[in-house]
């Protein structure tokens, strides 16, 4: 029946409203000295999910020759300079860390392992991508060259312009994660990270480090966990 | 207002002060809750969103790169790209949580039938749209919603399915390829990823200035649930 006592509804209304305050909670978001703590959670719920999701053996898409754009039209986006200067004939990678074999590693020494070639795209946190080919050794293989604990959380590295990265173990285990000196079949060249760089098909490209200069096994994260993960980026950025 | 007792009788019994009412319960609290929730996340996924489409104005491939919109500061949320994204990982959630609890409670409570758009509500719209924008007779009221509400509804809710799909597909490419095939590749998705948002755009000024004139009471109804003196209603009764 449609009809209702006056007293009543109101009763009943007052009760339905007080039911909604739940949704005033919304409200903390408009408290600008909260808002950064509470976005913050909201990344690192976000990080957790897309931990969960990642699969170690779910490969990302690989394209044909044909699909990859030229060599000059793949853009050189560094942070602050694309030529830290990086002396390449004394060149060495630092290894350190949970690892049976820490010290100095050459180039030579990284091509040595197994070699691999795969046309990835190189998708960018600001909503542009690019299929390029990328060619190097795998992260895993490294690691078991250096005799690593892979029960470790952590890689994280170094480069030659004070870039930082870390990534979670599971993905520096993927087998498409590469430690890159080639792109398109040639040496990488200063711009894109000469001699040696991350590919990461399965991570957003602020990952993808280039200038590598060390490489460390950890099961903590310190203060530095990247350069633009430490200003709000996404730290797992898996894609 | 309906009102069962006459005021200013002086012998009325305190019984006769009883005052009656019409009123439905229109809105059930999930519907309620779920409204607002949404409300708050859809306005902070577009501002953020808008920021976040800032940092690439544009579609596809980054060379040639084609700026389309250079949308304002102001309009934006978060500050700047690292900033909208954390705004935009935190929303998504409220979103994607106040989504599935609305559909869910549709679906098993059968409310569904009062708002979504049939075969049956096609005739309809025509006589109502002209109704709000040719100044044509009102068609008689006989449903909670208008043929034209419902079309209205239905569609925003497909926006809100839409957007969370293509917003999973942009945000995790490589775990979910066969969700991207179907929008016509991960281009595409940003595509209609935008698209969906300028659905939700469309549809806000429209029924914010149907809640305008449709007055307190229907306001206070999505606060409350309670409607007083329901159009449909008072049609239905005395014919």
């Amino acid at each position: 029946m449609a009809s209702i006592e006056d007293k009543k509804l109101k009763r009943l209304s007052r009760r339905e409203l007080l039911k909604l305050a739940p949704v005033l909670a919304v409200g903390a978001f408009a408290v600008t000295r909260w808002q950064d703590g509470l976005v913050g959670r909201g990344v690192r719920l976000s990080d957790w999910a897309s931990g969960l999701l990642f699969r170690r053996h779910h490969p990302a898409k690989t394209f044909s020759d044909a699909d990859v754009v030229p060599v000059e039209k793949f853009p050189y986006n560094g942070y602050d300079d694309l030529d830290p200067g990086v002396d390449l004939d004394s060149w060495t990678l630092t290894v350190a860390g949970n690892v049976r074999h820490p010290g100095e590693y050459t180039l030579a020494q990284v091509q040595a392992l197994p070699k691999i070639r795969q046309n990835t795209r190189h998708v960018c946190v600001e909503g542009w991508d690019v299929i390029g080919s990328f060619g190097g050794a795998r992260i895993s293989d490294l690691l078991g060259l250096v005799g690593a604990d892979t029960s470790s959380r952590f890689v994280t590295v170094e480069c030659a312009d004070d870039y930082y990265e870390s990534l979670d173990m599971a993905t520096a285990l993927h087998p498409q994660s590469l430690l890159c000196y080639e792109m398109y079949g040639k040496p990488l060249d200063r711009g894109h990270g000469a001699p040696l760089r991350l590919s990461l098909p399965t991570k957003l490209g602020y990952k993808s480090a280039k200038y590598l200069t060390k490489l460390t096994v950890a099961n903590v994260l310190g203060a530095q966990r990247g350069y633009w993960e430490d200003q709000g980026y996404s730290w797992h950025a898996g894609l | 207002m309906a009102s069962g007792a006459q005021a200013g009788e002086p012998e009325a019994q305190p019984e006769q002060r009883i005052q009656l009412v019409t009123a439905a319960y229109e809105h059930p609290w999930a519907i309620r809750f779920t409204h607002w929730l949404n409300a708050a996340a859809v306005f902070v996924l577009a501002a953020s969103g808008l920021r976040i489409f800032r940092a690439f104005p544009s579609f596809g491939a980054k060379i040639p790169e084609r700026d389309l919109v250079n949308i304002p500061k102001a309009l934006t949320l978060g500050g700047w790209l690292g900033g909208a994204l954390q705004w935009h990982f935190t929303f998504m959630w409220l979103f994607a949580g106040s989504g599935v609890l609305y559909l869910a409670y549709q679906l098993l409570s059968g409310h569904y039938k009062t708002v979504l758009f049939v075969p049956r509500d096609v005739k309809g719209v025509w006589p109502m749209a002209r109704h709000y924008f040719l100044f044509g007779p009102k068609p008689a009221l006989t449903e909670q919603y208008n043929p034209l509400q419902k079309l209205a509804y239905t569609a925003t809710v497909l926006c809100g399915v839409a957007s969370f799909l293509t917003g999973l597909v942009l945000y995790k490419p490589v775990q979910f390829p066969w969700l991207a095939w179907p929008m016509g590749g991960f281009h595409w998705a940003r595509v209609w990823h935008f698209a969906a948002m300028c659905g939700f755009l469309a549809f806000i000024p429209g029924h914010l200035i149907m809640v305008a004139l449709h007055g307190w009471s229907n306001f206070v109804s999505m606060l409350t649930g309670w409607k007083r003196d329901p159009e449909y209603l008072s049609r239905r009764s005395t014919p």
